[in-house]
Parts: structure tokens; C-alpha cells; sequence
């Protein structure tokens, strides 16, 4: 756990007096990713490098795990402090295997324990040990050595860790996929982590908590959805932009909003009994049809049972869409738009129907907190 | 910056492969007229004489090379920033005094012999080795530094492990110029009675004796080059190959 108590920091320049952080007081929860997030020179980075003293605090002070930092020197203090920076940092005169090494062997491990950590990071990140623990920097992509920046500060497994915009000069697909790689590395590993970041995305994103900060200030530090939803002032709406209801889209799974009651036909049955089935459950359009299994294989829609008699068997349309239960609704409501569809079945890991996700739930799922609130 | 690296390796390579040829085109000169001979006639002096030569610079490289290298670390820590750029100021005007004028001077005060002739070859050899440490040492990336502190070096393992590997090819680069200057230098070292091939090649010249003069100079260029290559060879194999333009 990190606690932040009014943690100050003035700069003296020759303009004049700047306060880079004005009384920051916050906490990072163990085991949470805290994102701040703010414009250029709101004091988020210098906030982030008070943690471990690349910048010395003017006031204030910061306890990770109930030790105030002031009191340890700060060589020792650092070694415990995983520590990412965006220009990635990695030294060019080491080799993959001597970069990840550093902090294990200044804390004095064999030589055996290190070699074999680096390899297990590596395998971790998903680059293989024997490719690349002899290459230097310089013979890596960008992607690829931001990887070796993040196990770098994981190698001897401390529990906080400091990323000052790690993902920030890597391309937009590659970074979808570092965020998503570090998300499940972070879900096995449970870190403390503070995280820099000026883009909005990321944030909601990677956060279990938001700290926006402006002109040195703290303004908001709140959970991803509850800053999206309930933004303090004007500058943290413009912050969260517009379309801020649709972000958080991505923080809610099929799961939440999932009515699991679903009525289905299954292939023996008629189109008669299906519309009497399309009646009772109030569907207006259509019906979910499946196999003995319960999986989905089509539906049956009104205009197709009104005007024909038979088996549902021979008169369904194939499905144009499915989602899973992990999915978030960012992509439901893009697989609803690119089919014109109002509501999607939903299957579990095995391909059995679990119920359907329509646009009424997702609208009323989102408005519900709004209203709590009203 | 890669291409223009390469094209001073490509040009070294020439400029070394012109003077290996000029080199054995003299060599055949010589033997058709018959010069080798006569050169051959001074062997004894060449060897006495060359070892001086080496003696000098040794000592007077030995002793730049550490000095330099330590006063340049010196100057790009932190604490002596505002010395430094002082004294890299007067390094810098230093550099431009011609290195004759150095020995003169370095005679005034002491003497003649060998003494001043390495000392004034200690000065001239060290500005350059100081100048290219410190702009060196400066010019590794602020935020590979960030990052060795922030994994938690101390400043000296932070010096050993970053800066001065990612500055080893500009301070190799300085003592080869050192060196180069250093060895050039030599000659003129018995003007003021330092000894060396020097005394061959002025001896001939005043007394209008080609061979005499050949005897010195030759087996001079020779030591330059191999020096050169040493110190080229050093380079190679020192700088990490994650940071050695050479070796990419």
C-alpha cells in the first residue's frame, strides 16, 4: 500500500516560484493500479517521482507498507520500488539477459537464481529465453523492449512499482497488446502500482482508481466509473471528454447486465409454439433457437413464423453474432452497430447459451447510477 | 549518425589502405635505388634510438591516459559543473597552443633532457583525453541515468555500469587522437634534448643527409600506424558491442 500525505513539491526557477504538487494526499490501495492522469505539467509525473525520491519532496511525506520513505536511504529504497520510465531506459551496453539482472545482483543473488529469473521473465512476456537473453537493446523492436522494461522492474519482485507512461511510445496495436499482456501478468502478480498516463483510454483501461490531477492539484481520485460517471467539475468532464458514457462502456462485462432469462425454441418445435413462446416472453422480433445442448445455432423471427408452418428446424436464420460472458460492452455495442442488431446471444466458454444482452439492459445499466445520484 | 560513422570507418579503411601502399611503393623505391641499404647503415641508432622514442611515449601516454581519464570524470559530476565548464574553456585554448611551443615552454621550466620532453608530451596528449571523457560522460542520455537511479544504483555503480561504457567509444576515440598527437610530438622531444628518432630525422635534414633522415622518419610513421592500430584493435574489442558503431 502506498499513502500519500500532503506531499508538496516547489520548484525555484529563474521565472519564479512553481509548485509542481500542491498538498497531495492520496492512497494506493495494495494490489491496485493507480493511473494519474492529467495534461502536461500537472505535477502527475513529479507527484509519481516523489514515491521514490528522483525528485525530493519540499513537504509531505509518502509510507509504502507503513514506512515512511523519508527515514530509508534512498539507494535501498529503490531497489524495493520497481521503476518504469516511457523512454524505455534500457542500457545499451548490456545485454537482454545483464539488463534484467540489475537489480538482482545488487541485492546480491547467485548467479544461478538470477539467470534462471531472467528466463522465467522472459517466458512471461512471451519472448523466448534462448532467442534473446544474448541480444543487446539496439537489435529489439520498440515492443519488444518496452517488455524487457516492464520484467526489468519486476526481476526482483517488489511490490510497488512506479510507470511513468510506459506505454507511451510504442505504436497503437502494439500497445493494445502490451496493455492487455501487462493487465494479465498484473492479475497473477497483484503489484502496488502507480502509473502516469495523459491518455483517457489508457486509464480506464488499466485502473482500479484514477487520479486526475490539474496545476499541481489533486482535483479527483476515484474509480474509473465513478469519474466517468460522476465527474467533480467542468475541467474534469472536458478531461474525460463527451463521450465519456461510452468509455464506460469498456468497464462493464456481458456478465453484469446479462438477462439470463431467455426464452428459446429448440429444432423440433413449430413456428406456431414459437410464436406463442415470442408472445409469452414479449419478444417482438425473434427468437433464440438451439440444439439439444443448448446451443445457439439461429433464430426464428416473427415475420418468418407468422408467414410460414413447420419445423423451426427448417426455417431459421443463422445467427450474425455471439459474445461471451468476459466480453466488455465496448464490444457488444460494436458488434450490435456493425449488424444492426438490438440485443445478442450470449455463450460461455463452452458454446452454451447463457441469455442474451440487448440495448435496453445496457442503457439501463449505465442510467442506473445516474439516477442513484438524482 | 550510423551513416556518417560508416563513412569514417570506410574512410579509415582507405585512408589506412593508401598508406599501406605508399608504404611499400617506398619500400620498393628504396631497394631499386639501393636507399635500404644505406638506411640499414643507421640500424644500430634506429634501435637505441627507437626505444627512446617508444620509452617517451609510453611514459608520457601511460601517464596522460589515467590522468585524463580521471580529470574527466571529475569534471562532468555534478558537484564540479561550475568548474567545469571553466576549465573546459581553458582546455580548449590550450588545445590550440601548437604542441612545439608547449615543449618550449616546458624547457623553461625544466630544463633539458627527458624530464621536460615528457612532461610537455603529458600535457599535449592530455587535452584532448580530458576534452573527449567529459563531453563523453555528458553525453549519455539523461534518461538512462534516470533509469539507473531509479533501479537503485549508487553513483559510483552508476558511473561504472552506464555512463562510462555508453562514453567508452568517445573517450577510446580521444586517446587515439591523444596518441596520434602524442607519437607526432615525439620527434620534436630532441629539440630540447629528450632523445627519440627525432634526433635522426633533424640531424639529417641539417646536414642534408636523405638517409640519415629516411632512418628516422620511416620507422616514425611506423610507430604512428601501429599505435593507431592498437589502439583501434583496444576499441574493438573494450566497447560493449551494444554501444561499438564498429561492431554493429
Amino acid at each position: 500500500m502506498i499513502n500519500i500525505e500532503n506531499l508538496t513539491k516547489i520548484f525555484d526557477t529563474k521565472q519564479g516560484v512553481v509548485t509542481a504538487a500542491d498538498h497531495i494526499t492520496m492512497q494506493v490501495p495494495e494490489g491496485e493500479i493507480c493511473v494519474l492522469l492529467g495534461p502536461s505539467g500537472c505535477g502527475k509525473t513529479t507527484t509519481l517521482k516523489m514515491v521514490n525520491r528522483i525528485v525530493t519532496p519540499t513537504s509531505g511525506r509518502v509510507l509504502i507498507n507503513g514506512e515512511d520513505t523519508t527515514q530509508q536511504d534512498t539507494v535501498t529504497l529503490r531497489r524495493n520500488i520497481g521503476y518504469v520510465i516511457q523512454q524505455i531506459g534500457l542500457f545499451p551496453n548490456m545485454t537482454i539477459a545483464e539488463n534484467i539482472s540489475i537489480v538482482p545482483k545488487l541485492i546480491g543473488w547467485n548467479k544461478k537464481r538470477y539467470t534462471k529469473r531472467a528466463s522465467e521473465l522472459l517466458e512471461m512476456v512471451g519472448m523466448d529465453p534462448g532467442t534473446f537473453l544474448k541480444r543487446y537493446p539496439n537489435e529489439l523492436s520498440g515492443g519488444q523492449q518496452q517488455r524487457i522494461g516492464v520484467i526489468r522492474a519486476l526481476a526482483a519482485d517488489p511490490p510497488v512499482m512506479l510507470m511513468d507512461e510506459p506505454f507511451g511510445a510504442i505504436d497503437p496495436i502494439n500497445r493494445e497488446v502490451i496493455q492487455d499482456e501487462f493487465l494479465k501478468l498484473q492479475r497473477l502478480l497483484k503489484k502496488t502500482i502507480m502509473f502516469v498516463s495523459h491518455d483517457i483510454d489508457e486509464a480506464v483501461k488499466m485502473a482500479s482508481r484514477i487520479a486526475i490531477f490539474r496545476e499541481g492539484k489533486l482535483v479527483q481520485y476515484d474509480t474509473p466509473d465513478d469519474l466517468l460517471s460522476h465527474p467533480k467539475n467542468d475541467f474534469v468532464k472536458g478531461f474525460v471528454g463527451s463521450d465519456r458514457a461510452l468509455k464506460r462502456l469498456q468497464l462493464v462485462t456481458v456478465e453484469e447486465v446479462l438477462e439470463t432469462e431467455t426464452a428459446v425454441v429448440k429444432m423440433n418445435d413449430s413456428l406456431s409454439q414459437a410464436l406463442v413462446k415470442m408472445d409469452d416472453a414479449g419478444y417482438e422480433r425473434a427468437i433464440i433457437l438451439v440444439d439439444d445442448a443448448r446451443r445457439p445455432v439461429g433464430y426464428i423471427s416473427r415475420s418468418v413464423a407468422q408467414a410460414n408452418q413447420g419445423d423451426c428446424s427448417k426455417h431459421y436464420a443463422n445467427l450474425r453474432s455471439v459474445v461471451r460472458l468476459e466480453d466488455n460492452l465496448r464490444t457488444v455495442a460494436s458488434k450490435m452497430f456493425t449488424h444492426d442488431a438490438t440485443w445478442l446471444p450470449c455463450v460461455n466458454s463452452e458454446g452454451i447459451l447463457e441469455g442474451c444482452v440487448t440495448q435496453r439492459g445496457i442503457t439501463r445499466h449505465l442510467g442506473a447510477t445516474y439516477k442513484a445520484v438524482q | 549518425m550510423k551513416s556518417a560513422v560508416m563513412k569514417t570507418i570506410q574512410f579509415n579503411n582507405i585512408g589506412r589502405g593508401v598508406m599501406y601502399l605508399a608504404v611499400l611503393l617506398l619500400g620498393i623505391y628504396l631497394q631499386r635505388t639501393g636507399l635500404i641499404d644505406d638506411i640499414l647503415y643507421y640500424y644500430d641508432d634506429i634501435v637505441y634510438l627507437g626505444r627512446q622514442h617508444v620509452e617517451l611515449t609510453l611514459i608520457s601516454g601511460g601517464l596522460a591516459v589515467p590522468v585524463g581519464i580521471a580529470l574527466g570524470i571529475m569534471l562532468s559530476r555534478p558537484k564540479f559543473r561550475n568548474l567545469s565548464e571553466w576549465t573546459m574553456q581553458g582546455l580548449n585554448v590550450g588545445t590550440t597552443i601548437p604542441t612545439l611551443a608547449i615543449l618550449a615552454l616546458s624547457m623553461s621550466f625544466l630544463g633539458i633532457g627527458m624530464l621536460p620532453a615528457i612532461f610537455g608530451l603529458f600535457i599535449a596528449s592530455l587535452l584532448p583525453i580530458v576534452r573527449n571523457t567529459y563531453t563523453g560522460l555528458l553525453g549519455v542520455p539523461a534518461h538512462l541515468k534516470e533509469a539507473a537511479a531509479g533501479i537503485g544504483m549508487s553513483s559510483t555503480q552508476m558511473l561504472l555500469k552506464v555512463e562510462i561504457p555508453n562514453a567508452l567509444y568517445v573517450m577510446f576515440a580521444g586517446v587515439r587522437t591523444a596518441l596520434a598527437i602524442n607519437v607526432g610530438t615525439v620527434p620534436l622531444a630532441f629539440l630540447i634534448g629528450g632523445g627519440g628518432l627525432g634526433e635522426l630525422i633533424f640531424t639529417g635534414i641539417a646536414l642534408l643527409n636523405t638517409q640519415m633522415m629516411l632512418a628516422g622518419a620511416i620507422p616514425t610513421a611506423m610507430l604512428a600506424i601501429l599505435v593507431d592500430i592498437l589502439v583501434a584493435g583496444l576499441a574493438l574489442l573494450l566497447v560493449p558491442r551494444g554501444v561499438n558503431p564498429l561492431r554493429n
